[in-house]
Parts: C-alpha cells; structure tokens; sequence
C-alpha cells in the first residue's frame, strides 16, 4: 500500500514537470544570433539567411493603404513601399518573383513572437524606445506630418500650430501623427484616437473631429481622392529638430539587419530612393507650414 | 454528597487517541498539500523562466517603467469604463425589464407587444456588438440630423443599451417564469389586479432570483464599455493600446488587465455574498 502511495506520488511529479516543460515554446532560431559577431556577417546576393531558402518573405499589413500601396496588392509592385521592399530585394539579390508576401498586422510586427517575416514595411517610424524591440533599417523616407480639415471645421482656417489648440483633433493609434498632437499641438481637448485611418476619414467627414493628422503623402492621396472637400490646412516643420523616419521592421537580433540597412543605405546613395518618391508620392505639390 | 465540589470534564482514554489520530492526519494532510503545490509551483517556474524566449517576454510584457508609465493614462481611460458602465448598466436593466414584462403579457390583446419583444431580444443578441457600435458611432452622424448627437460616447453607451437590454430581458423573464403560477393565482385570489400582482408578488420574487445572472451580465459589460473607442474615445485597454503602439512594450495591457481583475473581484465576491445571503433566507422558511 505504500508502495503504491509513493509511486503516485512520484508519477504526479514527474507529469508536472514534463507538463511545463511541454509547454515552453520551441526555439525560434534566432535566439542565439546575438551570440555571432557582427563582424562575420556575409551579404551574399540571394544567400542570405532568410525564412525560405532563395526566397524574400516581405510583411506589411492590410488593407495596404494608398499611396503606399496601390489596389491593397502589395505584390503589385506599385506605391511607394511596394517598389521600394522590391528594390531592397533587387539590392540583396532577390528577383520580384523570389519575393513572397505576408499580411503582417500591426502588433505582430513587433510582438516578442517568432516571426514569419525577413522584414516588414508598414510606414513605421523609427524611434529609441521602439528599438527595444525590433531592429530597424537605416530609414527609408524622411517623414512629414499634416493636418487636414474639412470645409466649415473649426481647423479649416488655421495657419498657426496655435490656431489648432482649440480643434478637436484625431489621429491613428500607434502612429507619428497621435504624438505631433500631443507632443507638438497640445489640443485643450483629449484627441480622439482610431485603431484605423478608416474610422478617421468617416469621424472627419461626420463632423466628430474638427481635423486628423497623417503623414503628408496620405493626407495628400485622402484630399484628392476620398475626402474631397477637405484639403491640407498644412504640415509641421521636424519635430525637436530631428527627422523622423519610417524603417523596416526586422526581429530583434536578425541575421539581416545590416544587410538591409546596407541595401538601403546604398539606394538612397544611388538616388534610387528619391526617384521612387517622386513617381509614387507626387509630392511636387507643397503644403504650407504650420509654424 | 460533594455539593461543593466541582467535577470537571475529563476525556476518555478513547476520545483523547481519537483526537491525536484526527491532528496527526490532518498535519499530514496539510504537509502533502504544501509539498505537492510547492512542487508544481517550483517546476512551472523553472519550465516559464528557462523558456528560450524568457528573456524577450520579460522585457516586453514585464517592464516595470512601462507599467509605471503607462498607469495614469490607464486610470484615466478606467473612469470613462466606469461611467459607461454605471449609466448603460441602469439604463439595460430598466429597458430590459420593461422588454421581459412585456414578452410574459398574458391574452391576445398584446400579441404585438409579445412578438416586438421576442423580435428585439432575437435581434440584438443576434447582432454582434461591434457591428451595433459601428451603425451608431458612424452610420447616426452621416444621417446629418438636426439635435442628433455625434459625440461617440453618447452614441457608443446608446449601443451597449440597445444590446445589453436584450441579454437582461431575457434573464429577468426567466426569473419571472420561475416564479410558480400558484403564487399569481393566489394574489389574484385576494384581489390583486393584474398589475398589483406583477409590481408586489411576481417581480420581487423575480428579481432576487436573478441577480447573480444579472451581476455577471454587469461584469460583461464592465469590459465591453471598452468597445467604445471604436469612435476614438480613450478607455482603459486602449489607452494602454496608445502606449503598446507607441513604444512597443506589451505591459501596458498587463496593468489594464490587472486593473479590471481589481474592480471585478469585489463585484464578483459581492454577488456571491447576497447570493449566500438570500439562500441562508430561504432556508430558514422567512419572508418571501
């Protein structure tokens, strides 16, 4: 009998041990790439190593916005951010058909998770804290924030960041725009804040917010296609003196980082960079600066 | 005769062996029990804490600054939760009852009534909840009606009535059709009016019978005032959302989460103290 009572007892233990050790998630591989020195990294064109042998697995997140995208078919080749994941991939010595796509929400770019990405460009800016968490590219377009009103908002007349104390103002959450508002405008009313630019677009057209703030190339496409009787009532000088960036998100610790911030790096030298901006952007059309 | 000597108890030979045999296994029992929770306890720690990505999670679900960051913003966006919740919770259980009284109508002459409330409840307990936020949040305002409100809070809670008072009419009739028919005959029978019988005899005993039901529907409705911020209003999770995206830490949501854990303990310990109450009442054969 107590024989049997001790080998119970020893069973039990044994099954709560191989219990937790079951559930610890497997090794997503790329946990001891901090142990390689950088310094033996290779960049060998269509080599790398990446999440499929030979193939580029690019992230972004859907809907695929215009102009960034065109269609929400990131594949497409076409907007800014199209062209420029298949420019990268022709740097690194991946064709376009090499390159394969991955609907990447948001949270998932930079969740601690395994990843199913090599990397993922989603007009996230780069920032100190943020890099925590992610690794960043060099930065791939230098960014500029705007403010769009709609015809008989209390913000369609500003000319000053001080004429927009008043609006009530509303911005995307987890984005650039939501922090001008906070960091630049300092509003007397608490922003309104959409998991969705969506969800602002209908908010500005309602009347709900008096104007939203994006980046300039969205405030540019949102006034001449969706929200026509809005316009750019202007956008903001850099903010605390320092240029903001959009970066490809890259799992904390990858392989790839300097390979891709060397692609980059390498476009803008070429001017690869400024052209893509150009025929995607269009941002020869200049909007006023709100001082 | 020893009048004045006092004898006091004293156990048994037998009792006293028993009581020893009863401390001895109860310690045993307890030292088990301890050594057994000890022993889970230490191998799912060792398994969490030598998990390849440990490290990583603690950073990013576990940082102590983030939390600290992140709490006023969180407080803040709690009060809206609350108010939406104490406004909207008042408001489903009036609608609600109303709804419930009018499916348990009696005759021919409500069948209306009867079939627009059992539509209501099919319909918004149908209809999920995001969907309802979304048609009031930006279908309203788009109708561009005159002294319509376009505030998403207001719109927002008018949603949450709108779907919640289904889900509490339909508890509050299963509390009025549990009450035995016998106690509406009898009230009849002293000359009660169809009415004095429901308000005195029937919804007392009703809604007493329902409220641990009706404090979990509270519960639930204490978190999905949080689907409010559809139309841009900050509440708790996404104010705790702002951060997680600005700074890529995920804690932000642990301290939201722990926050709401801290309000529904005591709602939820409530609810089983007037449940317990109520029973020690009925057991005792006191008032109805």
């Amino acid at each position: 009998m107590r024989l049997i009572r001790l080998a119970t007892c020893t069973a039990t233990t044994l099954l709560a041990a191989a219990t937790a050790a079951g559930c610890a998630p497997q090794s997503d591989g790329t946990s001891d790439s901090a142990s390689s020195p950088t310094t033996t990294t290779s960049c060998a064109p269509g080599k790398l190593s990446t999440q499929t042998a030979g193939k580029l697995t690019v992230g972004t997140d859907k809907p695929a916005y215009a102009p960034w995208f065109q269609d929400d078919k990131p594949a497409n080749g076409k907007g800014f951010e199209s062209a420029v994941a298949y420019a990268v991939a022709k740097q690194l010595g991946y064709a376009p058909a090499d390159v394969v796509w991955q609907t990447v929400p948001f949270n998932n770019a930079f969740s601690p998770g395994v990843k199913k990405f090599d990397f993922d460009l989603n007009q996230i800016s780069i920032s100190d804290t943020r890099r925590k968490a992610v690794d960043f590219s060099s930065g791939y377009y230098d960014v500029r924030q705007a403010v769009i009103a709609v015809k008989g908002s209390k913000a369609y007349g500003a000319k000053t960041v001080a004429d927009l104390k008043n609006a009530k103002l509303g911005a995307q959450v987890g984005t650039t725009s939501l922090d001008v508002i906070n960091d630049t405008i300092k509003p007397t009313q608490t922003p309104a804040v959409f998991q969705k630019n969506d969800f602002a677009k209908s908010a500005l057209k309602n009347g709900q917010v008096d104007a939203i703030v994006v980046d300039l190339p969205t405030a540019f496409y949102i006034t001449s296609a969706e929200v026509t009787d809005a316009k750019i009532v202007g956008q903001f000088d850099s903010t605390g003196g320092k240029t903001e960036q959009f970066g490809l998100v890259l799992d904390k610790g990858s392989k790839l980082t300097s390979c891709v911030s060397g692609a980059v790096d390498a476009l803008r030298k070429d001017g690869t960079l400024a052209a893509l901006d150009k025929q995607w952007l269009s941002e020869a059309v200049d909007a006023p600066v709100l001082k | 005769m020893t009048l004045d000597k006092q004898e006091l108890y004293v156990p048994s030979a037998r009792r006293t062996e028993r009581e020893r045999y009863r401390r001895v296994r109860t310690r045993r029992a307890t030292a088990i029990a301890a050594v057994s929770t000890l022993v889970v306890a230490v191998a799912l720690y060792a398994g969490i804490v030598s998990s390849p990505g440990w490290q990583r999670t603690r950073e990013t679900f576990l940082s102590l600054d983030e939390a600290r960051t992140s709490f006023p913003d969180i407080m803040r966006g709690l009060w809206l939760n609350l108010r939406l919740m104490v406004i909207c919770g008042a408001l489903a259980f009036l609608f609600g009852l109303l709804i419930a009284v009018a499916r348990t109508l009696r005759g021919p002459v409500f069948f209306p009534l009867r079939a627009l409330a059992a539509a209501y409840t099919d319909f918004f307990r149908g209809l999920p909840l995001i969907i309802n936020l979304l048609v009031m949040i930006f279908g309203v305002p788009a109708l561009r009606l005159t002294g319509v409100t376009t505030d998403p809070i207001v719109l927002g809670g008018a949603a949450l009535v709108l779907t919640y008072s289904a889900y509490v009419a339909e508890v509050v009739r299963s509390g009025i059709e549990s009450v035995h028919p016998s106690q509406r005959s009898a009230a009849r029978s002293l000359g009660l009016s169809h009415w004095q019988s429901l308000r005195h005899v029937v919804l007392p005993q009703a809604v007493r019978r329902v409220v641990p039901p009706l404090l979990n529907d509270l519960v639930s409705l204490q978190k999905d005032t949080g689907l409010v911020s559809i139309g841009g209003a900050i509440d708790a999770v996404y104010a705790a959302q702002i951060v997680v995206g600005k700074d890529f830490n995920f804690t932000p949501y642990i301290v939201a989460g722990l926050v709401f854990v801290a309000l529904t303990i005591p709602m939820t310990r409530f609810t089983d103290w007037v449940t317990a109450r109520m029973d020690r009442r009925r057991a005792q054969g006191g008032t109805v």
